[in-house]
């Protein structure tokens, strides 16, 4: 087989701050065929990134320590030995890259087509002239409609999809030969996702490249990849063509990636998750018990939500007021102990009716009604009463924790404020159990949050939530920015929280397979618009909307089979 | 599980306290060399301070114990024309007796006088010639006089930040919590502020109040907390609106906890580093305008009073009260600046 990269033995090591010495990257060897698609899978801290990066030197040089003995050959050559000048010439040129973050990869303050441009121009011999041509050439390529007019526009002008199309341009610009995408969709909307993943592999082919494509998701990579290799904690777990790791995973590791992510045509009761595949007696994913959802004729509602509405207003010019309509006459109920999933893309209204019933946002109308009484009308003091009923849990796990409180502290004050617990004894008792319930050792209580894990940060948002003992729990994109495997076991954690509280959950999320999962009604919704609200069930099987159906093909099918035989034919 | 939870839970369970914010600043400052000697230059001169306010040194800064102008020890031959002349006049008593008696009428009374003079003991201490670090107008020694000086500029240096950082933080953190109608009043009061011009502001509050350390004080107060409002405001309004300030309005926490509960231990850091500039700033402005004759009263010293009485001395070739009083500043404000940039890199926040 023909190779254009070959990695071998990679060590990269790093310096930490304190002096000590972490093993980022230990002994990886893998190989990028010409013309061909490789994923590099991974969670958070795998070294699959670091990997990536040290091809092109993109490192930081003061900490990042490349073992001597590791070799990357490109088309032969070694790239860790050669000198800086050489490497600049093939990075942009033979090897480029796309990040994840397409607003912070553009320049701000140039248009979208001199930024094109101006790689070509630092990579071959064009004029000003061809340069604008070609980079308008490439806008087309990428799919931007009106290229010509669009060439001027500055990246805030436009879409995240359509950023992420002109780092594609750009990355493409001098034909490289490798292009190494690094979580290239983890930060669009899933329609947009699946658009851009469609295009890399049509620009794989056109332009016969190979692809370096960096993800945490497996599901992605079953569309486009040709061979797959599972990383964790800085090592390769397992590696091979993509038929083989999708039907024949050997490794646990991969065995659980594979099923502890949610899927839309299975609702086990419980997820499985790593630790199952580590252990002989543990779940498998071949014999789940399934788990049936719905709301049903008996339900009692514990909210019941119409017409809420919520208009932002901005500043327009001098005088002028402009409205934007974050959501428009959203009416819905919530059933005791059962969950309603909230689907919709970014800017869908989705979050902000979350924080409009529980007033972190004052609404513009409508009614909330909790048992009968309706919140939006309460005054500030009567409201406390109702606070501890409804909570929330945020997405981000590294931003919802104060820094300076101890975990103990961030449990004690709602009960403080509450007047929960009679003394402060009692209180650090409910919160010591509280702990153990979500799954964390009691002496967390002394540490602070950044001792801690995304995973294991949520869980204590949890705790914090459940010390008032809610009757509904907001979860406001949750589990979104945990990886897979974790994502399982909170998954998990919730629903068996809901079983023995008898909770309701309002889960909002962008991630329709998740909300398939745990939901039991799903309401879809779009620029501040319900679409549908239906039993999760039958909006799956039977969407009667097309923004809604469209939405369902989005969803990364992961592996069908039905590629393989297209590609080798 | 019930036999654990009924002893008391802290007792039950082995642990290590874990390091905080400020635990793991401390460790980061340990191993910046710079900032630990400006430290123990600093902890040092507030040692002084300590020592001097408490009468344990310094304390008879006051006592005119060289002659006028006297030498540092270390140049002793020098010429000291001043001391002479001062000696001239003192001897002046001594000229030669002349006698009168014939036609003066108080002349009988003179024994008489002369011998209840000699029953009153006037002890006149002897002035030393030279001083370790020479002596001033008076003969007072210069190193008690600096650090005495010193005692008096770093209290107000020290005072006069902490006020500052306290209007400054609690109206930044008003104005950038609140935002709206309170926001805009807070910033136009600032913006009005600091259009008059700095030294004008000042000398209005000096003629306003009269003389005292108390005053200059307050004037470097009111005067210095625009630049720690608007950092703070800043930080407040970034923080406003994060998510761990959210999830405190979710669970009930009120607006006066979230403001200073939740959020000012988190822009602590910058508060702390503002103190410590301001220190440096306002020991500056106190020289100056002790300089200026604004400054502290005639009684008392300091570094700034000192460099004021030192601008006519130096015309006659007296030069140590300028140098003691210079240097000593120069290298608190050396250090205090330097521990702030140390103390700046270990609270950085991005390490978190």
């Amino acid at each position: 087989m023909d190779n254009l990269l070959e990695v071998k033995n990679l060590n990269v090591k790093f310096r930490l701050d304190g002096g000590s010495i972490f093993d980022a990257v230990n002994g990886v060897s893998f190989d990028i065929p010409r013309n061909s698609t490789v994923a590099l899978v991974g969670e958070s801290g795998s070294g699959k990134s670091v990997s990536a990066m040290s091809i092109i030197r993109l490192l930081p040089p003061e900490q990042a320590i490349v073992s001597k003995d590791s070799q990357i050959l490109f088309n032969g050559t070694n790239l860790l030995a050669l000198p800086d000048r050489q490497i600049r010439n093939i990075r942009g040129k033979d090897i480029s890259v796309i990040f994840q973050e397409p607003m912070t990869s553009l320049n701000p303050v140039f248009t979208c087509g001199d930024q094109i441009a101006e790689t070509l121009r630092l990579h071959t011999n064009l004029s000003r002239k061809q340069a604008w041509n070609r980079a308008e050439e490439l806008m087309n390529e990428v799919g931007i409609p009106e290229p010509r007019l669009r060439m001027h526009s500055f990246p805030h002008e436009m879409s995240g999809g359509q950023q992420q199309r002109v780092m594609i341009a750009m990355a493409i610009a001098c034909e490289p030969k490798l292009l190494i995408a690094d979580e290239p969709t983890t930060a669009l909307d899933v329609t947009i996702q699946k658009q851009i993943l469609d295009l890399i592999a049509k620009l794989q082919k056109s332009h016969h490249m190979s692809v370096l494509f960096i993800t945490h998701d497996l599901a992605v990579v079953g569309d486009i990849a040709d061979h797959v290799v599972v990383m964790q904690q800085g090592e390769i777990k397992e590696k091979g063509t993509a038929k083989a790791i999708f039907e024949a995973p050997q490794h646990p590791y991969t065995k659980a990636l594979l099923s502890c992510r949610p899927n839309v045509n299975s609702r086990p009761k419980r997820l499985p998750v790593i630790d199952d595949f580590m252990r002989p007696e543990g779940l498998r994913p071949e014999n789940l018990e399934q788990r049936p959802r719905g709301y049903v004729g008996t339900d009692e509602f514990v909210l019941e939500v119409k017409n809420l509405s919520k208009v932002f207003k901005l500043k327009d010019g001098f005088f002028k007021t402009k409205d934007v309509v974050a959501v428009k006459g959203a009416s819905f109920k919530l059933a005791r102990g059962k969950t309603l999933g909230l689907v919709g893309e970014s800017g869908s209204g989705k979050t902000t009716v979350g924080l409009t019933l529980m007033r972190l946002h004052d609404a513009s109308g409508g009614e909330v009604l909790f048992d009968g009484v309706d919140l939006l009308k309460l005054s500030e003091s009567e409201m406390m009463k109702y606070k501890r009923r409804i909570q929330i849990v945020f997405q981000n796990p590294y931003a919802s924790l104060n820094p300076r409180f101890t975990v103990g502290q961030i449990l004690l004050e709602p009960m403080l404020i509450h007047n929960i617990g009679a003394n402060e004894q009692e209180r650090v008792q409910l919160a010591m159990a509280l702990l153990k319930r979500v799954g964390m050792p009691e002496v967390s209580f002394y540490k602070y949050p950044h001792e801690f894990s995304g995973g294991q940060r949520q869980r204590i948002a949890i705790a914090r939530c459940l010390t008032m003992k809610p009757d509904v729990l907001i979860c406001d994109e949750s589990v979104s920015a945990l990886d897979v495997s974790v994502q399982a076991q909170v998954l998990n954690l919730l629903q068996d929280l809901q079983d023995e509280y008898n909770m309701s959950y309002i889960f909002i999320s962008h991630d329709l397979a998740v909300v398939k999962y745990i939901s039991d009604q799903v309401m879809v919704m779009s620029e501040g618009d319900v679409i549908e609200v239906a039993n999760s069930d039958e909006i799956y099987r039977n969407p009667q909307e097309e923004y809604t159906k469209n939405l369902l093909g989005s969803i990364p099918k992961g592996w069908d089979g039905k590629r393989t035989a297209a590609a080798a034919a | 599980m019930s036999a654990v939870l009924n002893q008391p839970p802290v007792a039950a369970i082995v642990h290590q306290p874990s390091p905080g914010l400020w635990t793991l600043a401390w460790r980061r400052l340990k191993r910046d060399k710079i900032g630990m000697v400006s430290l123990v230059v600093v902890i040092f001169f507030l040692l002084m301070v300590f020592g001097s306010y408490f009468g344990l040194i310094a304390k008879n800064w006051s006592k005119e114990v060289g002659v006028s102008y006297a030498n540092p020890t270390f140049m002793a031959g020098a010429e000291n024309l001043e001391a002479k002349q001062q000696g001239a006049k003192d001897s002046s008593k001594d000229i030669p007796f002349v006698d009168l008696s014939d036609i003066d009428p108080l002349a009988p009374k003179y024994a008489e006088w002369a011998k209840r003079t000699a029953e009153i003991k006037i002890t006149e201490t002897p002035r030393a010639d030279t001083l370790l670090f020479g002596g001033d107008k008076w003969g007072r020694d210069v190193i008690q006089k600096a650090v005495k000086g010193a005692e008096t500029s770093i209290f107000v240096g020290l005072v006069a930040a902490l006020l500052a950082t306290i209007i400054g933080t609690v109206l930044g953190a008003i104005s950038g919590y609140k935002g709206g109608r309170t926001g805009d009043f807070l910033e136009w009061f600032y913006n009005v502020f600091t259009s008059i011009p700095y030294i004008l502001l000042i000398l209005a509050f000096a003629a306003v109040f009269k003389r005292g350390i108390d005053t200059i004080i307050f004037i470097l107060a009111l005067t210095g907390w625009t630049g720690i409002y608007r950092l703070v405001r800043a930080e407040y309004i970034k923080h406003a609106s994060r998510e761990y300030v959210m999830a405190a309005q979710a669970i009930g926490a009120s607006h006066s906890r979230r403001m200073f509960v939740h959020i000012l231990p988190n822009i602590s850091h910058v508060c702390l580093v503002q103190l410590s500039q301001h220190v440096v700033q306002f020991i500056k402005a106190e020289v100056i305008l002790s300089f200026l004759g604004l400054g502290v009263p005639v009684d008392s010293v300091s570094w700034g009073t000192m460099l004021a009485e030192a601008q006519s001395e130096l015309v006659i070739g007296k030069w140590w009260q300028l140098v003691a009083a210079s240097a000593s500043m120069a290298v608190l404000v050396t250090a205090f600046s330097m521990l702030t940039d140390s103390l700046r890199d270990a609270l950085d926040p991005k390490i978190k």
